[in-house]
């Protein structure tokens, strides 16, 4: 198939593309440059691959065919600078550099940590609750409740001054959206490493009790590793989550035989959690890999130096993962769903976004027994222009 | 049945001890796995089995 028909837009309010989901598990995309990449979207293949060391994270050469053209530019800019992985920017790094920084940081995201937090999660929890309370209706959850309490948490866990989040999350807004410029990269990134930079600088000085600081006095990294590891934790840290909350109330809100479910029995709430997750997988744009060999995956031979682009929210919705994969189940149990990824790559922050989500949606359900959707699901704006799929806004009432 | 766990490969993600509390725990220092008790309790091997089979970086596997 060639590039200029593959499918980003979505017919429905959480299904990924129809076409994406009728794709064989491995297909070959010709691009408009007459170059090859491929899109996975099979569970185990895209698995095996995640799995696989012979598939390159370093994405600075990448060029998945969700947005082909852009991604050429940003190579040709960097290729121009002799710029590669920024240093500490381990998302694009493979064995053993990779390692070197996540081991600095997997100490302070465990399960057992991460739930010795659920007690001050609560809190900013309920004080967005209180915030949302508060408002006239209708109200936008996603303004008073889904994007403030994981950028909180974030802020407080890595030292960052929530006064200061328009300025991250203005660069994370601009960064993700699917057709933002090269130019304007380029702008948002300078400012927003100048912000951490300037972070970074203040807490050399006066040291608080957080993970930068803590990064700072025992880790020996420069500022400019510090300044990318930081603006990857924050982005990371609030995007993601920010958005399962949103979606996820509005998948809720559609889906009130669920919802009662969950109301009446709410134990249920991580594997809830877990379903949603599975559900809705909001990283929508495809997950680069590059191939350092030429390789199989099945019957399908990719080249050295070829892109893989994976489908998460399509291996998610593959049938050999799950009976009826279409479905919203919250009783399901859990699946090996692909939402945090798979591999030494697999999201360092899951135990903290499984915390946000059980806390913030069995909060939000608890004080509102008549949250509802105050305008029609057709309205709601939909983040089908972002890399990370959801809703910019969510107009409720109680 | 035995754990065996590999540190030097683990990633610190926690899904083993998502799943299967009784047999892992992370360390404080790094995050990777410790096993609590290397010899799976009659009844729970389907636990085990399930925390090795999702763990995302291969540091588990089952001596049988």
């Amino acid at each position: 198939m060639s590039v200029s028909t593959f499918p980003v837009q979505r017919e429905t309010f959480f299904d990924p593309p129809r076409e994406l989901l009728t794709f064989p598990p491995v297909q070959a995309v010709h691009l408009e440059d007459g170059t090859r990449s491929w899109v996975v979207t099979g569970h185990a293949e895209v698995r095996a691959v995640l799995a696989d060391p012979r598939f390159s994270s370093d994405r600075t050469g990448a060029v998945t065919a969700d947005n082909p053209e852009r991604a050429r530019r940003l190579r040709e800019l960097r290729e121009r600078r002799g710029e590669g992985t920024p240093p500490g920017s381990f998302i694009g790094m493979d064995p053993p550099e990779h390692g070197q920084y996540r081991k600095l940081l997997t100490s302070q995201f465990t399960l057992r940590r991460m739930r010795a937090l659920e007690t001050r999660i609560a809190e900013i929890v309920s004080d967005q609750l209180d915030e949302l309370a508060a408002s006239a209706q209708p109200a936008d959850l996603v303004a008073h409740f889904a994007m403030p309490v994981p950028s909180l948490v974030i802020c407080e866990l890595l030292g960052v001054p929530y006064a200061r989040r328009t300025e991250f999350q203005h660069a994370t807004k601009t960064l993700l959206r699917r057709d933002t410029d090269v130019d304007e990269i380029e702008r948002t990134t300078v400012a927003v490493r100048k912000f951490l930079h300037e972070l970074v600088r203040d807490k050399h000085g006066a040291p608080t009790d957080d993970i930068l600081s803590g990064l700072i006095a025992q880790s020996g990294l420069t500022d400019e590793e510090l300044v990318n590891i930081s603006f990857l934790l924050l982005a990371a840290g609030h995007e993601t989550t920010a958005n399962m909350l949103g979606l996820g109330t509005f998948a809720l809100l559609c889906h009130p035989e669920q919802l009662h479910i969950l109301r009446a029995y709410p134990g249920l709430m991580p594997t809830a959690v877990e379903e949603l997750l599975r559900y809705l997988t909001v990283i929508s744009s495809l997950v680069p890999r590059v191939a350092t060999e030429d390789l199989s995956i099945g019957d399908d031979l990719v080249r050295a130096g070829e892109t893989v682009g994976l489908s998460l929210a399509a291996a998610n919705r593959d049938g050999a993962l799950t009976e009826n994969p279409g479905e919203l189940d919250v009783s399901r149990a859990r699946t090996h769903h692909l939402a945090f990824g798979h591999g030494i790559h697999q999201c360092l922050g899951q135990q903290l976004a499984r915390s946000e989500m059980t806390v913030g949606f069995r909060a939000l359900l608890d004080r509102f027994g008549t949250l509802r959707l105050a305008v029609a699901p057709e309205e709601v704006p939909l983040r089908s222009d972002m890399a990370i799929y959801g809703v910019h806004e969510l107009p409720v009432a109680w | 049945m035995k754990i065996i766990a590999n540190t030097e490969v683990c990633i610190g993600a926690g899904q083993c001890v998502l799943t299967a509390e009784k047999y892992f725990d992370q360390s404080e220092d790094d995050g990777t796995v410790i096993v609590l008790n290397e010899t799976p309790d009659a009844g729970d091997e389907g636990a085990v089995e399930e925390a090795v089979n999702i763990c995302p970086s291969g540091a588990l596997s089952i001596e049988r």
